[in-house]
């Protein structure tokens, strides 16, 4: 047996796993101050973290109660985000080898940041060790900052101090990077048309769903 | 928000989760469909982006927020850092609030 040995590769992988896991814990606190803002409860919020662990479908989930959407329209939006996650397992399915039980606990990991990390990598087992210490760093982080963000948020008036922006603007954040490729930019300046027009003519929260037509960009281009 | 919701929605995440890597794991999805869905989250992110900046109980409405945005999303084109871009929307929000400039 090869006795393991810790390069300064491994450490510099891991730190930056660590420091990508504290970056999303502010996403956490802003997640847990807008869903209290929008009348989840504590234990609701954390709860939602815990398991739903997917970022932007919960914050989708949220925003959409919150201006006055139905559980259907709420879920719908939530759903299709979450739908990446399906690829990004497709993706690591080939990398990711071991028992039942481990690929069941994997899967709950397989996330943007997650999958990210270790598809940058091109040798098995860092591969495998960028997608643990990154799942399991901004699992612990997210989970932390929305206890956090849910605490503060029952704390303070939310419109007072401009907390109703934090929403949106953590989703400009997410954003961004999705933004930075022409076939990104054309779905989502569709996506954000879509959603401006209806917004008037349709109930609250399916504007979120019209702006799906968006996606169709990826039809014609790769 | 409701627990049914909060649990529904755990359901509905973590099967999407497991069919990518425990069953259909190995298999490969036809390109077009692995395009387009690589393109929901810009899409659906851009149009929560509008939702959550100017729109009011289903009315278009221009208040606080879309200053606190803007500056935001100024803030993240020039990669600013999450935390940076989420203070600088609220503090910006709060203050064109307090001054009563917009609703």
């Amino acid at each position: 047996m090869t006795p393991t040995v810790i390069t300064d590769h491994d450490r510099s992988l891991t730190s930056d796993c660590v420091v990508l896991g504290a970056a999303v814990g502010v996403f956490g606190v802003a997640f847990g101050v807008g869903s209290v803002a929008a009348g989840a409860s504590i234990a609701m919020t954390c709860v939602m973290s815990l398991l739903v662990f997917t970022g932007a479908s919960q914050f989708s989930a949220v925003s959409v109660i919150a201006s006055g959407g139905g559980m259907l329209s709420a879920l719908a939006g939530a759903s299709l985000l979450a739908a990446r996650n399906a690829v990004y397992g497709l993706a690591m399915s080939r990398r990711l080898t071991g028992s039942l039980p481990t690929r069941l606990i994997a899967a709950q990991l397989t996330i943007d940041e997650s999958t990210a990390m270790a598809t940058a990598r091109s040798e098995g087992a860092s591969i495998r060790r960028a997608f643990w210490i990154t799942g399991l760093s901004v699992y612990v982080f997210w989970n932390l900052g929305t206890l956090i963000g849910a605490v503060i948020g029952t704390a303070v008036d939310p419109a007072a101090v401009g907390l109703d922006a934090a929403f949106p603007a953590g989703f400009v954040a997410m954003v961004a990077p999705h933004l930075r490729h022409r076939s990104g930019r054309r779905a989502g300046l569709i996506g954000a048309a879509a959603c401006l027009v209806t917004i008037p003519f349709v109930p609250v929260g399916l504007p979120i769903l019209c702006a799906s037509v968006g996606v169709l960009v990826g039809v014609r281009e790769s | 928000m409701t627990w049914t919701l909060v649990l529904t929605l755990s359901a509905i995440a973590y099967a999407f989760k497991v069919a990518g890597l425990v069953i259909v794991g190995g298999r490969t999805l036809p390109a077009v469909v692995d395009r387009c869905l690589g393109l929901v989250p810009a899409a659906l992110i851009s149009a929560l982006v509008i939702n959550d900046t100017f729109s009011s109980s289903g009315t278009l409405v221009i208040d606080a927020r879309a200053v606190g945005v803007g500056v935001a999303a100024l803030a993240a084109w020039r990669k600013a850092p999450f935390v940076v871009v989420i203070t600088l929307a609220a503090v910006v929000t709060a203050v064109v609030r307090a001054l009563g400039v917009l609703g």
